[in-house]
C-alpha cells in the first residue's frame, strides 16, 4: 500500500465492545482525512470499551502517533476503557517519541496577544504613555551627552561623524536637489497663473524665495532627512541591539549613547542646515526656469528680486530651525533604535515609527517657530 | 593534565574577586534565578554548568551589570556594581572582557577594527603598537590573515574565536566567556582550552566560563557551579573531578557521565 493510503474498519455491537482496526499508513498525509472518519465511526457506535488494533499498520509517523494519543485522550475524557492490540515494537518506539505531557502543560508566560477591543485600547494607551516616558528619559540623557560632548570635543568619534555627514548630506543632496527644484518649478508656475492676471509677475521670485527660506526649505530638507536618515539610524541601532552589539559596547565600557548617537546627531546638526540652504537654492533655480521662459523676466531681475525679499534674520532663523529639526530627527531615530527589544520585526517597527515621530515633530516645531517668530518680528 | 590542574587548585588563593550574594534574576514575572550565592577567587578558572535554558547566560549578564538585579548584590574587586556610578562602572568594565554567546561582533567593522576598538579608545598607544597587538590577538585564536573580513563573512566558530580575541584585547583581569567552544571542532576546542590555561597561568586572568564540554571542564576548571532550572539556583559546587565521583545528586552525576535523566 502506498504511503498515502489507509483503511479503517470497525467491528462490534453498537454501545458495546468496539474494535477499531487501522491498516496502511497513518501519517501526516492521511490523518486529516482519517481523523473525521474515526470520529463519525465512533459517534455512531458509542463504544463502552474501545480497542485499537494496529496489527496491519504499515507506516506510522509522529503525526499518526499523535492521532492515536488523541484518540486515547478522547476515550479517557469520556471514561471509556481504552486498549491497544497488536502493537509492534516499532510502533511502540514512535509512540514513546511523543511527549504526552507537552499537550497539557500550560505556557510559562501567558499569550501576549489580546483580542478584546477595549483591552487593546487600554494597552495602546499604556503603551503610548510608556513611550512618552521613554522618549523624555532618553531626551534628558541625550541632552546631557550632547553637552558633555561639546565640552569634551576630543571624546567625539569624528571619523564616524564624517561618515554620517556623507551619508546624510552628500548622499541626500541629489534627492533634496531634485525635489526642491521641482517644488520651485511648481510653486512659481502656480503663483504666476494668479499673479499674471494682475500683471504682478515681478512678485513671483520674491514670493518663492521668501516661502522657501522661511518655511518650505527647512521642512523639505527635514522631511527628506527623516525619511532617509532618521529611519536608517533607527534600523542600524535596532539591529545592533538585536545582535547584542549594544550590550557588547556596554561591557567594553562604552557609553552607547555617546558612542552611537552622538556622532549621528553631530553629523545631522552640521549637514541639515546645509541641505536646507541647498533646498532654498534649488527651489529658486526651479522658479528661475519658469521666470525666464514663461514670465519674460531676465535672470538678473529674477535673482535680484529673490534676494530682495529675504533678510539675514530670515536666514538665521531658518538655520536655527534646521538645527533644532536635525537634533530631533536624529535623536528620535536613535531613540527608536535603542528601544528595540525583540527581533527583526521590532527593527521594522522602530524604523517606521522613527519616520512617523519625526514627521510629527517637524510639523510641531514648525508651528512653534511660526508663533514665536510672529511675536519677535 | 588533570593531575597538574589539581596541583594548581591546591595553591589557589581563596581571596574572592567576585562575590555574588542573594542574586535574584527576573524577566517580567518570570523568575529565572533565586537567591544565588557564590564567590569567584582571584586567578581561578571558574566554570558555570547547567542544562540549556537554566539561566547561565542570564547569570553572566547580571554579574557584569547588563541587567538590573531583581534583588541581591554583586561585588567585583570590592566595588558593588548594583550601586556603582557610571564612572566606576566604566573603569571596572575596562578591566573585564566578555564573550557573548552570540559573539556580538560589530557587524559594520572588520575583525581588525573589532579587536582594535577597545585599544584605540581606552589606551593612548600609537597605531604602531596597536597594530601588532591586534595581529597577535587574532593569531592567538587562529585567525591570522582574517583582519579584513567582516563578521558576516565568517563561520559561526570563527565568530566565536574573533569574539574571544576582542575580549582579551586589553588583557583584562577578569574574563567572562559564554560557551567559547560551542561550534568548534575538537582540535580547535583543545587549542582554545590551552589558550585559556595559558592566559590563566601566564597573566593570572580570572575566568568565568559557561561551557558544556565535559572534556574541557576537566581540562581547565578549578571549580564549578552547576545551576538547575527547577531549583532556580545552584545544585552543586566544587571540584568537577570530585563531583563526578562523589556527588549524591543524580542530576549532577548524570551530567558528568552524559546520561539522560529519563
Ligand atoms: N531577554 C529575555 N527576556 C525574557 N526571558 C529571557 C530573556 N533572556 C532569557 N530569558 C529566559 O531566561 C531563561 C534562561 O535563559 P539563558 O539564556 O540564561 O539560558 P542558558 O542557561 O544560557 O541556556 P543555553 O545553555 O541554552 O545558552 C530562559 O528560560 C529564557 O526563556
Ligand atoms: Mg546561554
Amino acid at each position: 500500500m502506498p504511503h498515502d493510503q489507509y483503511a479503517l474498519s470497525v467491528t462490534g455491537e453498537k454501545g458495546g465492545n468496539i474494535t477499531l482496526s487501522i491498516s496502511g499508513s497513518a501519517s501526516l498525509d492521511t490523518i486529516s482525512l482519517m481523523l473525521p472518519e474515526i470520529k463519525t465511526l465512533l459517534e455512531e457506535k458509542h463504544p463502552s470499551k474501545l480497542t485499537t488494533d494496529l496489527g496491519s499498520v504499515e507506516y506510522l509517523d509522529s503525526a499518526g502517533a499523535l492521532l492515536l494519543i488523541q484518540l486515547e485522550n478522547e476515550a479517557k475524557r469520556k471514561s471509556v476503557p481504552f486498549a491497544y492490540l497488536n502493537m509492534s515494537d516499532k510502533v511502540k518506539g514512535i509512540m514513546t517519541l511523543l511527549d504526552r505531557d507537552a499537550l497539557s502543560t500550560s505556557p510559562i508566560i501567558p499569550e501576549k496577544r489580546t483580542t478584546g477591543f477595549f483591552e487593546r485600547i487600554g494597552e495602546a494607551s499604556i503603551g503610548f504613555y510608556d513611550d512618552i516616558i521613554e522618549v523624555i528619559a532618553f531626551g534628558g540623557e541625550l541632552t546631557l551627552e550632547i553637552i558633555y560632548s561639546l565640552f569634551h570635543l576630543r571624546s567625539v568619534r569624528w571619523t564616524d561623524v564624517i561618515v554620517y555627514m556623507k551619508k546624510v548630506g552628500v548622499d541626500g543632496l541629489p534627492i533634496v536637489g531634485l525635489i526642491t527644484f521641482l517644488l520651485g518649478l511648481i510653486l512659481a508656475f502656480m503663483s504666476s497663473l494668479q499673479l499674471k492676471q494682475f500683471g504682478a509677475n515681478i512678485y513671483v521670485p520674491s514670493l518663492l524665495s521668501l516661502a522657501m527660506v522661511r518655511e518650505l526649505g527647512p521642512i523639505m530638507a527635514a522631511i527628506l532627512v527623516a525619511g532617509r536618515s532618521g529611519s536608517a539610524f533607527a534600523a542600524e541601532i535596532g539591529t545592533m541591539k538585536v545582535n547584542e552589539e549594544v550590550d557588547a559596547l556596554i561591557t567594553m565600557g562604552f557609553n552607547p549613547i555617546r558612542f552611537l548617537a552622538i556622532p549621528k546627531i553631530f553629523a545631522a546638526i552640521m549637514v541639515v542646515p546645509l541641505l536646507t540652504l541647498f533646498a532654498d537654492l534649488f527651489a529658486i533655480i526651479g522658479g528661475l526656469v519658469i521666470g525666464v521662459f514663461f514670465l519674460d523676466l531676465t535672470v538678473y531681475t529674477y535673482v535680484q528680486q529673490s534676494i530682495k525679499a529675504i533678510t539675514i534674520f530670515n536666514i538665521v532663523t531658518s538655520m536655527i530651525k534646521s538645527v533644532v529639526l536635525a537634533i530631533l530627527i536624529a535623536g528620535i531615530g536613535c531613540q527608536r533604535g535603542f528601544m528595540v527589544r525583540g527581533g527583526a520585526q521590532d527593527v521594522g517597527n522602530a524604523t517606521t515609527s522613527a519616520v512617523v515621530a519625526a514627521l510629527f515633530l517637524i510639523i510641531a516645531v514648525d508651528s512653534i517657530f511660526a508663533v514665536l517668530l510672529s511675536y519677535i518680528e | 593534565m588533570i593531575e597538574m590542574n589539581k596541583l594548581e587548585a591546591g595553591v589557589l588563593s581563596t581571596d574572592p574577586i567576585i562575590v555574588v550574594e542573594n542574586l535574584t534574576a527576573r524577566f517580567g514575572d518570570d523568575t529565572i534565578l533565586e537567591n544565588v550565592n557564590f564567590e569567584v577567587y582571584r586567578g581561578e578558572i571558574f566554570i558555570i554548568l547547567g542544562g540549556s535554558g537554566c539561566g547561565k547566560s542570564t547569570l553572566l549578564k547580571h554579574m557584569i551589570g547588563l541587567h538590573e538585579l531583581a534583588s541581591g548584590r554583586v561585588t567585583i574587586n570590592g566595588i558593588d556594581i548594583t550601586s556603582a556610578d557610571d564612572n566606576e562602572m566604566g573603569k571596572l568594565r575596562r578591566g573585564m572582557g566578555m564573550l557573548f554567546q552570540s559573539s556580538a561582533l560589530f557587524g559594520s567593522m572588520t575583525l581588525y577594527e573589532n579587536v582594535a576598538l577597545p585599544l584605540m579608545e581606552f589606551t593612548r598607544l600609537p597605531l604602531k603598537i596597536i597594530d601588532p597587538i591586534v595581529k597577535t590577538k587574532l593569531g592567538m585564536v587562529g585567525l591570522s590573515g582574517y583582519e579584513n573580513h567582516l563578521p558576516s563573512e565568517l563561520s559561526g566558530g570563527m565568530k566565536k574565536r574573533a569574539g574571544i580575541a576582542r575580549a582579551i584585547a586589553l588583557d583584562p583581569t577578569v574574563l567572562f566567556f559564554d560557551e567559547p567552544s560551542a561550534g568548534l571542532d575538537p582540535v580547535t576546542s583543545a587549542e582554545l582550552d590551552m589558550l585559556i590555561r595559558n592566559l590563566n597561568k601566564g597573566i593570572g586572568t580570572t575566568m568565568v566560563i559557561v561551557t558544556h564540554e565535559l572534556e574541557s571542564i576537566f581540562n581547565v576548571a578549578h571549580r564549578i557551579i552547576m545551576l538547575d532550572k527547577s531549583k532556580k539556583g545552584i545544585i552543586a559546587e566544587g571540584d568537577p573531578r570530585e563531583l563526578k565521583e562523589h556527588s549524591e545528586n543524580p542530576r549532577v552525576t548524570n551530567f558528568f557521565n552524559r546520561k539522560a535523566t529519563h
